[in-house]
């Protein structure tokens, strides 16, 4: 099969477990669950880094640079904040 | 096996950790270490990126990790739980444009290249990344701009607005399939064509969310939550990735739901939020008509005695609760009736706050329990059975208007506040809510009005009842 045909595959059927699994989230949990999907979202480090990697000329560097700081920014910000606003969730 | 398999296999438990990280999230107990699982998903996914790819250049990826991550966790320490709207909006933004960027560098890296061309395949992605991520990054600055005050909440609209988004829209396919089969427009370089074609979307997720007022954010928030999402999923294409196409997915469906939960919540479709320009000024008219009504009024005492001697009490907390900072007090207060022996419960209307479930988390910030709130559904029959319930900062969501087919808040689902015994509404006067249309609950028999600032309010109630 082709990267299109693989990728297409995971796609759907990723979308489909994506709304089993986040259709059974509480509401009380749904501003953490937002904000932690959002940080899993700055995958798209991985993308940053490939291209980064392959850099051959400066004008491609800079936008690598570039995407690797916004992603970073998703994923650590997301998942600190997330985390931050769970750790307050307690049963008294 | 070679290093790749390992690489793809390392990334297939990184696809698994993410779905059992958000599994996790469907209990508070639990969503802790879910949030742990998929953040240590992450550092392996990176890892393996890194083992995988021969990095050149070290410098540009520290330089750029390092950045990201001193501006990510400051930004995730300071932020205020009231400002979590705008944190997560710009957030999103900054994925949505991490993935714009990357698709950019693809293509300007493809274009330099002397010995490959870009494909269709490769510039549909390309195209369609870019499309998404830029959308969702100039939109989730300008969400950002609203929910933070730094311009106006109201839905900004000027005449032939949506003609020339369509317009904009329209000039972006065009440029699209042009950079796609490796054209460009009027005599531009590729080059120049798909710099126009990322600024037209940029300009497009301005107008996008501009017209959408203040109090619709949760939902601009959510969508842009599944933009990020799509973004990152288009992105994976372009770069051949599967964790990317996998993680973007679940991001999307996420999303989604929380956008089609907050659009049920507040009765109106997807396309009457974006397109609507809600929350002007149409409601004023309502107001005017109306023969003149009275409202009975308590004073902090009163209400204290009531809630001293109830059994059963509901708490109805809005984002005015929040905004007065009244959250803290109102928990003490609460504390020292159940000291009492009075059950408190909490009912949480789905917008209660700025974004999904965003007065939960004020609440918990108060340390207010989390088996004690409830959700409209869970909560809704019990109020014919309460004593007494207390409405804090909220408005349109106990209006019981929603009831009246002619209201234009009609069929929203609100909380049945009116059928309890007693109802004290705490406001500062009877103006009426976002909406903009009278609240026919504070004329009610069983209703009285406490007026007074949240905050003091709660602050007298629990002088008085610690004395009753």
């Amino acid at each position: 099969m082709s990267t299109l045909l693989v990728g297409l595959y995971v796609l759907v059927l990723a979308t489909l477990v994506g709304n089993e699994v986040i259709s059974k989230v509480p509401p009380t949990l749904h501003t953490p669950l937002m904000s932690g999907a959002n940080a899993i979202s700055g995958i798209s480090i991985v993308g940053a880094l490939v291209v980064t990697a392959q850099a051959e000329s400066s004008l491609v560097e800079w936008l690598g640079i570039v995407a690797i700081a916004m992603a970073t920014i998703n994923v650590v910000g997301g998942f600190m904040v997330t985390d931050r606003m769970l750790q307050m969730f307690k049963k008294r | 096996m070679n290093l790749t398999v390992w690489v793809e296999l390392t990334y297939l438990v990184s696809a698994v950790l993410f779905v059992v990280g958000l599994k996790r999230m469907q209990s508070p107990a639990t969503a802790r270490n879910g949030n742990a699982l998929a953040a240590s998903a992450m550092l392996l996914a990176i890892i393996a990126t890194l083992v995988d790819i021969d990095v050149l250049g070290w410098t540009d990826i520290l330089i750029g990790v390092t950045a990201g991550a001193v501006i990510g966790s400051l930004s995730a320490r300071l932020v205020q739980m009231t400002a979590m709207p705008q944190m997560v909006g710009i957030f999103n933004g900054s994925g949505g444009g991490a993935s714009a960027v990357v698709a950019g560098a693809e293509f300007v890296r493809i274009n330099q290249a002397a010995a490959e061309s870009l494909d269709l395949f490769g510039g549909v992605t390309i195209g369609i990344s870019m499309l998404i991520g830029a959308v969702t990054l100039s939109g989730s600055l300008v969400a950002f701009a609203k929910l933070q005050g730094l311009m106006t909440g109201n839905p900004v609209v000027f005449p032939l607005q949506k003609v020339v988004s369509a317009l904009i829209f329209l000039a972006i396919l065009v440029c699209g399939v042009l950079v796609a089969v490796g054209g460009g427009v009027a005599g531009l370089s590729p080059l120049a064509t798909f710099v126009l074609f990322s600024a037209l979307a940029l300009a497009l997720g301005v107008l996008l969310v501009i017209p959408i007022g203040g109090a619709d954010m949760p939902v601009v928030i959510s969508l842009l939550n599944s933009y990020s999402g799509v973004a990152a999923s288009a992105a994976g294409f372009v770069v051949g990735n599967m964790v990317l196409i996998l993680s973007g997915a679940l991001v999307g469906a996420a999303g989604l739901i929380l956008t089609m939960i907050m659009c049920r919540a507040m009765n109106r479709s997807l396309g009457n939020v974006i397109f609507g320009a809600f929350g002007g000024d149409q409601g004023a008219a309502a107001l005017a008509t109306g023969e003149k009504k009275t409202a009975r009024s308590v004073d902090a005492e009163q209400a204290a005695l009531l809630l001293a001697y109830a059994q059963n009490v509901i708490i109805v907390p809005g984002y005015g609760l929040a905004v007065a900072q009244a959250q803290h007090e109102l928990r003490k207060a609460m504390d020292l009736l159940e000291e009492r022996g009075v059950n408190v419960r909490y009912a949480i209307h789905p917008v209660a706050g700025r974004m999904p479930g965003h007065m939960n988390v004020l609440l918990a910030e108060a340390d207010v329990s989390y088996d004690k709130l409830f959700d409209l559904d869970e909560i809704n029959d019990d109020f014919s059975r309460t004593d007494v319930v207390v409405v804090v900062g909220a408005n349109d969501v106990v209006n019981p208007e929603a009831r009246n087919p002619q209201s234009i808040i009609a069929g929203m689902p609100i909380l049945d506040v009116d059928m309890a015994r007693n109802v004290i509404v705490v406001k500062r006067s009877l103006s009426p809510g976002f909406a903009g249309i009278d609240n026919p609950l504070f004329y009610l028999d069983n209703s009285m009005m406490f007026f007074a600032d949240a905050r003091q309010a709660m602050t007298d109630l629990v002088k008085e009842i610690r004395e009753a």
